[in-house]
């Protein structure tokens, strides 16, 4: 393929930006967290590249790297005379004869506006586990499509994952454009057909992007030499504007830890605020016991704080000798997680054995372990978008699960709280993660809602709900009651379901 | 503006500190996050104390998540013998004046067998002195989790570092076979002799390291900081000349230069560097502007290609 003259100029571009790397680093402000961003998509889509590219053009490789890196690429020189930007990420041994990456790799760069983390993931689908790994802490997903390809059951898989572990923010970049000769008709195809597959999966926030990683455009620096079609963003400006995660807003939530009682004067709850604030003076209930109690003190090693929020690594001192655990929560009163026995959940089998039906697993949760079955209700059809039912669940697989535990757990919905709605499954056997997974919601106790004879049903205006929720001898009977907040819809449904 | 605490924060008297920008907070949170988790779930963890930058910030990290608690762990000094002279007397410092507990270990055959980064060249000098010894004091300790302060940002095998990194009873770390690490869930079940090493500065940058030195006034090894010292050059690295064994080879000659240490290590292995860097806003200033990477006077990585991913697979931290 002749290159367009138009091209040529953009190349020489690209050529005097490789000749002077590190030249004017970036200084990140520092006003704002740092942004965690995925890259995924199919094998040989170029996300190393896409990376080596990034960290390249916002001067993140300094010199002696760059040194090594033309070293290393000997042989494997593309025929713009650029470096093997892959090898800036694959640095295992593995990868480098592979050349594939295996493994999550993390890289840390920065432009004047902000800072980012990285985790360039792999594509493989045997490394699918390594990808929900970089998903589950990402704020934002960059998905690769090679514009000659188009999308592949991988970019959906890749897609779908993100998803359910609540990424709302997606990048598609159309990478090899220039292979493509620029055509624009074929990346509006693209990028049509994600939009589809992005809006079927309720994600609405997607800037699809015609991109050169190899010959840095649209990354950086813009492509309008080649492609003066396309007017929108670079891949850069995308990133300095998106926004991160949230705190979440449902009430206060403290994962309890660690016991500290350095002496007899002073104990503290130690551990890291996963929902909502704190203060001084807050009731809090402690579940599963249902024990309430009042802060006193928020301890830090040299603050004396008035307030923590959600993301604070903390120590809480309360107001009456009570007996609190590792594992406990320790929640605003008037706003519970839920807790039972019998909950639902979307997870992602992460290893070879898959998820095995009624198999008993660890279950963690914020600082909280404890035994589970495990029960699979549907696996997703990753072409279809349809959930089929299912008994098992295999290695990659994302499906429906039915949780069955023998003591009091400790949740909320994943969409509530991306900290108390998530766990991880252990397999006893091997110690080795088995899955990640979300809560969806509470079911009711095994045996199912009917066999509970004695249970009624009390409708009440939500006002009156919370303050009898509230009241000191409701949060101790509260594994008796539960708590519903739903449409007079969803209560229909549910009185419908009870009456069988 | 989830991370703020607008009129929040109530400074404790003695402390003039301003609070932390967000970035350096939400590392912060993170790495007290993970001190905390592993001390609850382990029996035995040890913290690798190294003396050098990142230990130090380490240090703090640990100090800030159990307050006001001390420490529960103690630190092991692996001590190749070859160290710089001021980092060992800061070390007996930080002891002295944190209350912690202390353990040293030397590889013996490094005294009988006389083993030195000059006689056995730096790969087998490492091996010997630095994984081998660190083996034996991690058996030596029953430990079942060790803190490190490795990040991620260092070297391309460290990029792909869990931050519990499962080992086998022999120590040996498996790349292709990680557990999964998903949000900040850390699974730290191990049976005996198996362990975990935990590294709560994975996330952190050069940079951040140095900010958060500054912002919360913690002490280093005044090395860092230039001052005119005795140097020789040697393989192209400037070598600090003040310890009576260095033995000048033919053809070298001592001189003083303004020089300062972008990373410490063993001083035979560790290259100076030419700075005017006598405070921390220098030191900033200088890494913002840096050409090179941190790593870059550092023999030990040098040695063959994919280095420090084999010295990890074999239990190098």
């Amino acid at each position: 393929m002749t290159a367009p003259a138009i091209a040529n100029a953009a190349l020489d571009e690209t050529t005097a930006v490789v000749a002077f790397p590190a030249q004017e680093p970036a200084r990140a402000t520092r006003d704002t967290r740092p942004l965690r961003l995925i890259t995924c998509g199919s094998v040989d889509d170029g996300k190393s590249t896409l990376i080596g590219r990034l960290l390249w053009d916002t001067k993140a490789v300094k010199e002696d790297q760059a040194a090594s890196l033309q070293r290393d690429s000997k042989g494997k020189q593309n025929d713009l005379g650029l470096p093997d930007f892959a090898l800036l990420l694959d640095g295992l041994q593995a990868e480098r004869e592979q050349g594939i990456t295996i493994d999550v790799a993390y890289r840390y760069f920065s432009t004047d506006r902000r800072s980012f983390i990285v985790a360039d993931t792999p594509g493989h689908e045997q490394y699918t586990r390594n990808m929900a790994t970089g998903a589950s802490t990402a704020d934002l997903a960059v998905l690769l499509v090679d514009a000659r390809v188009g999308l592949l059951e991988q970019t959906r898989r890749h897609a779908t994952i993100a998803t359910l572990m609540g990424i709302r923010q997606f990048v598609l970049a159309v990478n090899k454009i220039d292979l493509t000769n620029y055509d624009r008709a074929r990346f509006e195809q693209i990028s049509h057909e994600f939009r589809e597959l992005a809006l079927s999966l309720g994600v609405r926030q997607v800037t699809a992007i015609p991109v050169s990683a190899l010959k840095g455009e649209n990354v950086v620096y813009d492509g309008r030499a080649s492609m003066p079609w396309y007017d929108g963003p670079t891949l850069i400006e995308v990133l300095e504007l998106a926004t991160t995660r949230s705190a979440q807003t449902v009430g206060f939530r403290l994962p309890v830890q660690r016991v500290s009682r350095p002496g007899e004067s002073f104990r503290g709850y130690q551990g890291t605020v996963a929902g909502g604030s704190v203060k001084p003076g807050d009731s809090v209930v402690i579940l599963p016991s249902g024990i309430v109690a009042n802060v006193t003190k928020i301890v830090t090693f040299d603050l004396v704080r008035n307030a923590a929020v959600a993301g604070d690594a903390i120590t809480l001192v309360l107001d009456r000798q009570v007996d609190v655990s590792r594992g406990d929560v320790i929640a605003a009163i008037d706003s519970q997680p839920m807790t039972g026995l019998a909950f639902d959940a979307q997870l992602v089998a992460l290893q070879p054995e898959g998820i095995q039906p009624g198999k008993r697993y660890w279950l963690k949760s914020g600082s909280r372990r404890q035994r589970v079955q495990v029960q699979p209700a549907s696996q997703l059809d990753l072409n279809s978008g349809k959930w089929n039912q299912t008994q098992e669940l295999p290695m990659n697989a994302i499906g429906k699960v039915h949780l069955a535990f023998d003591e009091q757990a400790i949740f909320d919905t994943y969409e509530q709280n991306r900290t108390t709605g998530a766990f991880i499954l252990i397999d006893p056997d091997t110690n080795n993660t088995v899955a990640g997974g979300m809560i969806t919601a509470k079911r009711a106790a095994l045996g199912g809602i009917h066999a509970e004879e004695s249970r009624v049903i009390l409708s009440l205006p939500a006002d009156l709900a919370d303050q009898l929720m509230a009241t000191e001898i409701f949060a101790n009977r509260r594994e008796d009651a539960e708590v519903r907040r739903v449409t007079a819809a969803k209560a229909v449904e549910i009185i419908d379901a009870i009456d069988g | 503006m989830p991370h703020t605490h607008p009129e929040t924060e109530l400074h404790n008297p003695q402390s003039a500190k301003p609070p932390l920008d967000p970035h350096l907070k939400a590392l912060e949170n993170e790495a007290i996050h993970i001190f905390r988790e592993v001390a609850a779930e382990f029996e035995r963890p040890v913290m690798l104390y190294s003396i050098g930058k990142d230990s130090s910030v380490l240090l703090h990290l640990a100090r800030k998540a159990f307050y006001p608690g001390r420490v529960p762990f103690p630190l092991l000094h692996v001590n190749t013998g070859w160290k710089f002279q001021e980092m060992i007397a800061f070390r007996d410092e930080m002891v002295e004046k944190y209350d912690l507990d202390l353990v040293v270990h030397t590889n013996p055959r490094g005294a009988t067998e006389n083993i030195t980064p000059f006689s056995h060249g730096s790969a087998l000098y490492t091996d010997i002195m630095k994984t081998e010894a660190l083996r034996q004091a991690l058996d030596a300790g029953r430990y079942d989790a060790a803190f490190g302060g490795a990040r991620r940002d260092e070297e391309a095998s460290r990029a792909k570092e869990r931050i519990y990194s499962f080992r086998t009873p022999d120590h040996r770390w498996d790349p292709r076979n990680q557990r999964p690490e998903l949000w900040n869930i850390y699974n730290g079940m191990v049976r005996k002799g198996e362990s975990v090493r935990a590294f709560p500065l994975s996330n952190w940058t050069e940079v951040d390291i140095w900010r958060y030195i500054q912002a919360e006034e913690i002490p280093i090894v005044p090395l860092y900081f230039a001052e005119k010292r005795p140097i020789v050059e040697r393989d192209g690295m400037m070598i600090l000349a003040e310890d009576p064994r260095l033995e000048l080879l033919p053809g070298e000659t001592k001189r003083e230069e303004v020089i300062r240490f972008r990373t410490l290590g063993c001083f035979p292995l560790t290259g100076a560097i030419r700075s005017r860097a006598t405070t921390l806003d220098d030191i900033i200033s200088e890494l913002e502007t840096a050409t090179v990477s941190e790593r870059q006077g550092r023999a030990i990585d040098r040695d063959q290609a994919g280095s420090m991913e084999k010295k990890k697979r074999e239990g190098y931290f």
